[in-house]
């Protein structure tokens, strides 16, 4: 299992987003009792998606806790456990029903230790997969990180590949705030390459996932595949694309973004949140706000979801959201521009 | 023959609602299989006597808020199956204009103030529609359909608390069908009906055998009637089940086949139509043309919904804001 094949690392395998995260569930609950898992479904059905599927069997019920729906009861109390000893982690079933526990997240989770002085911690982990591409329309196609990156208190991480999903699902897990892991439904089937060992990344550190010298693509989530299948394009037309996977949306890595720009001078920011007050205007914002704004040789442009919920119909689905030829089209615009 | 006070058209009406939503569902299913549905859907394949019962319970002016499993909802306040097929497809001519797709199906028109994708999502608003009956004095009722599950979310019980302290013309309707997705009913709350905690809420809680529409539509019609003169809100709990998965990626690990078998052996189509040939209200051919009919119907909704138009991407944006 952990022998160096063709090239590839010591201990590095293929394994799918869904599989990655359910190997950082695995060896936190085997090297951490207080872990436990609280969630809709997530026993002997496996989780909406699969991802937990055979901890049940692995761990038992007492760790891997199939709850009624009820998010606003399953969020509180994870921050229950957690404020007394426990490590937990919920996986919320859609992101769109994060809403119902947005009092609990965001009124407690968020506030509990400022307010105590800093008395408590609050170390429990919220999983939710995100986004749209699926058909399942306006009510559980959203990606509202925006709504908590914006919250002081919270931590808001977003994997673009398995072996980040692992690695930050570890961080997250061992990370005294809480945090939110928005994973994206398209990705859970995608495969690459991750470490076996149990290797936490740290949150808040973006990562260049192509270099280049003419644009820079910095991105989130599923736009960072779509970005690279992207560049791959340009790169036969002669534009040569640096893509930035952000990673983590708060705390937000402004400087790895700055570096490119300062390389490139010209920024494309994609995202699949609605555009208007999401995380490109942030990015955007700290790229003029400093001194990269010298740097930069054209307007920074920003690419995120159309301005209307998540339609059913898959055409209108898909005109709502980048998709690999705006991004494209972005990229000529910011040439085009300077 | 008259079963719940019931004359006999009235009751091969209900044979006929049935029977349309089982030939809507199983081409639904079809469709899924043959890869011409985009996104999932919920089937409420067993579950058709209670959106039977209920709606036939109700006026064509009350309302109705219905859930993520709203077909049967849908077609039993009187959609046009055509334009329930169309949105099913996501095409322009569907009920709305294929923006919502299955678990989002209106039909406000007609009284149905739409399907739900979020659980207990309907609840509060039940209340609301409610409280704008009683304000507008316009002696409508209006029902809300959710599922077992949805009775464990604060909505749910925020919203009977609600219509009951105002005493609002809601019918609450627990379609339990024993799971919620993969959690068996008994395992998610400790008391043994749903309807028990209407008791929590000052109102009354019945439970009715939702494999039986004429058992369904009696109790329904009551607490329906109470409702309009002022009597206040109801909690009916209906005991029924779905047969297929809880949606097209369930492997239903969770449950045995002879559980499913042993309730496809109560089947509310079948028990009704053996009543009405045993009292000679139908024959068979009679009752085997009811189902052909049924069937011709959504045949005809799939040519028509083939045949219209997909949405134009420049409305994208229509509709988001009036
Ligand atoms: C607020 C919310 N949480 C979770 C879900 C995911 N979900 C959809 S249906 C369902 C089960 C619902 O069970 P029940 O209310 O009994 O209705 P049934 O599906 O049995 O008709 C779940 C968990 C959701 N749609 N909304």
């Amino acid at each position: 299992m952990s022998t160096a094949t063709g090239g590839t690392e010591v201990g590095v395998r293929e394994l799918s987003y869904a599989e990655a995260i359910r190997e950082a569930l695995r060896q936190a609950m085997h090297a951490d009792e207080r872990v436990i898992l609280l969630g809709e479904d997530i026993g002997v059905y496996g989780g909406a998606f699969g991802v937990t599927d055979g901890l049940l069997e692995e761990f038992g019920p007492e760790r891997v806790r199939d709850t009624p729906i009820s998010e606003a009861a399953i969020t509180g109390c994870a921050i229950g456990a957690a404020v007394t000893g426990l490590r937990p982690v919920v996986e919320i079933q859609f992101m769109d029903f994060i809403t119902l526990a947005m009092e609990q997240l965001v009124l407690q989770a968020a506030k509990m230790r400022y307010m105590f002085g800093g008395t408590v911690t609050v170390p429990m982990v919220l999983r939710t997969p995100a986004g749209a591409g699926t058909g399942a329309a306006a009510q559980h196609s959203g990606s509202l990180e925006a709504w908590f990156a914006h919250v002081p208190g919270l931590k808001v991480v977003a994997p673009a590949t398995p072996a980040d999903a692992k690695a930050l699902l570890l961080a997250a897990i061992a990370d005294p705030n809480p945090v939110i892991v928005v994973e994206h439904k398209l990705l859970y089937r995608t495969r690459g390459p991750v470490p076996e060992a149990p290797a936490p990344a740290p949150l808040g550190v973006a990562a260049v996932r192509r270099e280049g010298r003419d644009v820079t693509v910095v991105a989130t989530s599923v736009m960072v595949p779509r970005a690279l299948t992207a560049a791959e394009r340009l790169a036969a037309e002669g534009v040569d694309v640096e893509v930035v996977d952000l990673r983590t949306l708060r705390p937000l890595d402004a400087e790895t973004p700055a570096a490119s720009a300062r390389k490139t001078g010209r920024v494309v920011v994609v995202y699949e949140a609605v555009k208007t007050l999401g995380i490109g205007a942030e990015v955007a914002a700290r790229l003029v706000e400093g001194e990269t704004f010298y740097h930069l040789k054209a307007p920074v442009v920003r690419l995120g979801g159309a301005e209307c919920p998540i339609p059913y119909n898959r055409t209108l689905e898909r005109a709502a959201v980048p998709q690999e030829e705006d991004i494209v089209a972005a990229v000529r615009q910011v040439l085009a521009e300077g | 023959m008259s079963a719940g006070g019931l004359p006999p058209d009235r009751l091969v009406a209900l044979l006929r609602t049935m029977l349309l939503i089982r030939a809507f569902e199983e081409l639904a299913d079809e469709l899924f299989a043959q890869g011409r549905v985009h996104g999932t859907m919920h089937l409420s394949v067993g579950q058709e006597a209670v959106a039977a019962g209920v709606c036939a319970a109700l006026q064509p002016g009350d309302y109705i808020l219905s859930t993520h499993r709203g077909h049967g909802h849908c077609l039993a306040k009187g959609a046009d199956v055509r334009r329930m097929m169309a949105e099913f497809l996501g095409k322009a001519t569907g009920y709305c204009r294929g923006r919502g797709g299955s678990m989002h199906i209106a039909d406000v028109a007609g009284g149905n103030l739409g399907a739900n994708g979020i659980v207990a999502g309907g609840l509060p608003i039940a209340t609301g529609v409610g409280l704008s009956i009683r304000l507008r004095r316009s002696g409508q009722v209006c029902v809300a359909f959710f599922g077992d599950g949805a009775a464990n979310e604060g909505a749910f019980h925020e919203a009977l608390n609600l219509a009951s302290i105002w005493e609002l013309p809601v019918l609450f309707v627990c379609e339990n069908n024993q799971y919620a997705m993969s959690m068996p009913v008994g395992r998610a709350m400790r008391v043994a009906r749903v309807s028990d905690r209407a008791a929590a809420y000052g109102m009354p809680g019945v439970t009715a055998d939702g494999m039986d529409v004429v058992a369904v539509y009696t109790v329904a019609t009551e607490l329906v009637a109470r409702a309009r003169q002022g009597g206040g809100p109801a909690l009916l709990e209906c005991v029924t089940y779905r047969y297929r998965g809880h949606s097209k990626s369930d492997r239903q690990r969770y449950r045995a086949r002879e559980e499913v078998e042993a309730w496809r052996a109560r089947d509310p189509i079948d028990r009704l139509r053996a009543r009405l040939l045993a009292a000679g209200v139908l024959s068979a051919a009679a009752a085997n043309q009811l189902a052909a009919e049924a069937r011709a119907a959504v045949a005809a909704a799939l040519a028509f919904a083939e045949a219209s138009p997909e949405p134009d991407p420049a409305t994208l944006l229509e509709g988001v804001y009036a």
